[in-house]
């Protein structure tokens, strides 16, 4: 499902707009299967693993939230996080894992 | 369905299904097949041509003289329209483009209506229904008419009103059609279960459709 030729799909919610020091709550998804690697086929072979490992948010270049990711965490990882709104400025989302799997997304904040 | 999978549900923020939307947009303005056309090109933008469609299936199509559901009208304009192969059944793929044009309708009633025309399909998809079969000798009534509300296992037995599909089912970690929905409590009843696209799954998935007429459609749903 996460081979070649599939564009890796990541959507992000967060507000457009926020006043000066607010606490903002931020949601990803991302389109993962995250095959855990301990399963087997019907023939008994193991199905390697294949999981996100790492997303990373930084906020105008600032690392604001990180999370290690690890088998058996489910398909399509969901992760909320919340920040504070400081400045106006671009928040990039990257999510990296087995297999060159990689995926980027970004997002602009004003600030009032 | 508890609180918190209704609220995953109805929020495009957290319902998985999302992420199948975004492919089915894609597929749709594709061009395909050896006629080298999109979705797009003959239905312009789905959120108004599509809008309702999804509450009409599955339906008759005459010039098979059958009932179809949504799945195999797609892959009709695949075959016929855009001259490319069929999607496989649950394929992503077809999933995503079902879903796609299921969302145009979330929220209008479901609005199958039974004619002179299609009351056989209609009566063979409640016999089904209603007829008890495999090892435990279950028929769909006994639990979806007879015993909804009460528990199987700890899970609640609903009334069996297909409004979300495809539904993501946090059990398959994935999106999947109302077939493999109803596979499921086939297995349940150790019984064998039709195969896709059977004109039998088709006239029952039809008969739940009609049974759930009126009801808004949630697709893409999510399900436990
Ligand atoms: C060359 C034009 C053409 C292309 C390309 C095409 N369709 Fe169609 N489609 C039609 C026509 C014409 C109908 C009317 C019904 C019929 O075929 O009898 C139709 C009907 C439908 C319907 C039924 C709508 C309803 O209200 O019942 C759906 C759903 C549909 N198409 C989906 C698709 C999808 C999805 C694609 C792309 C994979 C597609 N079509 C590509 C021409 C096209
Ligand atoms: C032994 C009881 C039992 C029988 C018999 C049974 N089901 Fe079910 N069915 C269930 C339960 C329990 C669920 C919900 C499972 C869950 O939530 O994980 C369910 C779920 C469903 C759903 C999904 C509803 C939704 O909200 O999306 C449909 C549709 C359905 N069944 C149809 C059928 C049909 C058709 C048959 C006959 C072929 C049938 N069932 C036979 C117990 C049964």
């Amino acid at each position: 499902m996460n081979g070649p030729g599939r564009k890796a799909r990541v959507v992000v919610h967060l507000p457009q707009q926020a006043r000066r020091g607010e606490i903002i709550e931020i949601r990803t998804l991302a389109g993962h299967d995250m095959e855990t690697g301990f399963r087997r086929t019907q023939f008994g072979e193991l199905i390697p693993r294949d999981i996100i490992t790492r997303f990373a948010c930084s906020y105008n270049g600032v690392e604001v939230f990180r999370a290690e990711l690890h088998p058996a965490i489910a398909a399509n990882p969901l992760i909320t996080f919340s920040t504070v709104a400081s400045e106006s400025g671009t928040l990039e989302f990257r999510w990296s894992g087995d297999n060159g799997y990689a995926a980027t997304h970004s997002a602009q904040i004003s600030v009032v | 369905m508890g609180r918190e999978t209704r609220a995953m549900q109805d929020d495009d923020a957290t319902n998985p299904a999302v992420l199948w939307l975004l492919d089915g947009e894609a597929l749709w303005s594709r061009k395909a097949g050896e006629a080298a056309k999109a979705c797009a090109d003959c239905h312009g933008d789905a959120r108004s041509s599509m809008k309702g469609a999804a509450a009409r299936y599955p339906g008759f199509y005459s010039a098979k003289e059958k009932i179809i559901n949504l799945d195999q009208r797609v892959n009709l304009c695949r075959i016929e329209r855009q001259q490319a192969p069929a999607f496989a059944y649950e394929s992503r793929e077809l999933l995503a483009l079902s879903a796609y044009i299921g969302r145009q309708s979330r929220g209008m009633p479901i609005d199958i209506k039974a004619d002179e025309t299609t009351k056989p399909f209609l009566d063979a998809g409640r016999a089904a229904f209603n007829r008890r079969q495999g090892q435990l000798n279950l028929a769909c009534s006994q639990c979806h008419d007879d015993n909804w509300g009460k528990s199987l296992a700890g899970n609640p037995i609903p009334q069996a009103h297909p409004t979300g599909y495809p539904i993501y089912r946090l059990e398959w970690q994935g999106l999947g059609s109302l077939q493999r929905r109803l596979r499921n409590c086939f297995i349940g009843v150790r019984a064998e279960p039709y195969a896709y696209g059977a004109p039998e799954f088709v006239n029952l998935e039809f008969y739940l459709m009609w049974r759930a007429r009126g009801m808004k459609l949630e697709t893409p749903a999510v399900r436990p």
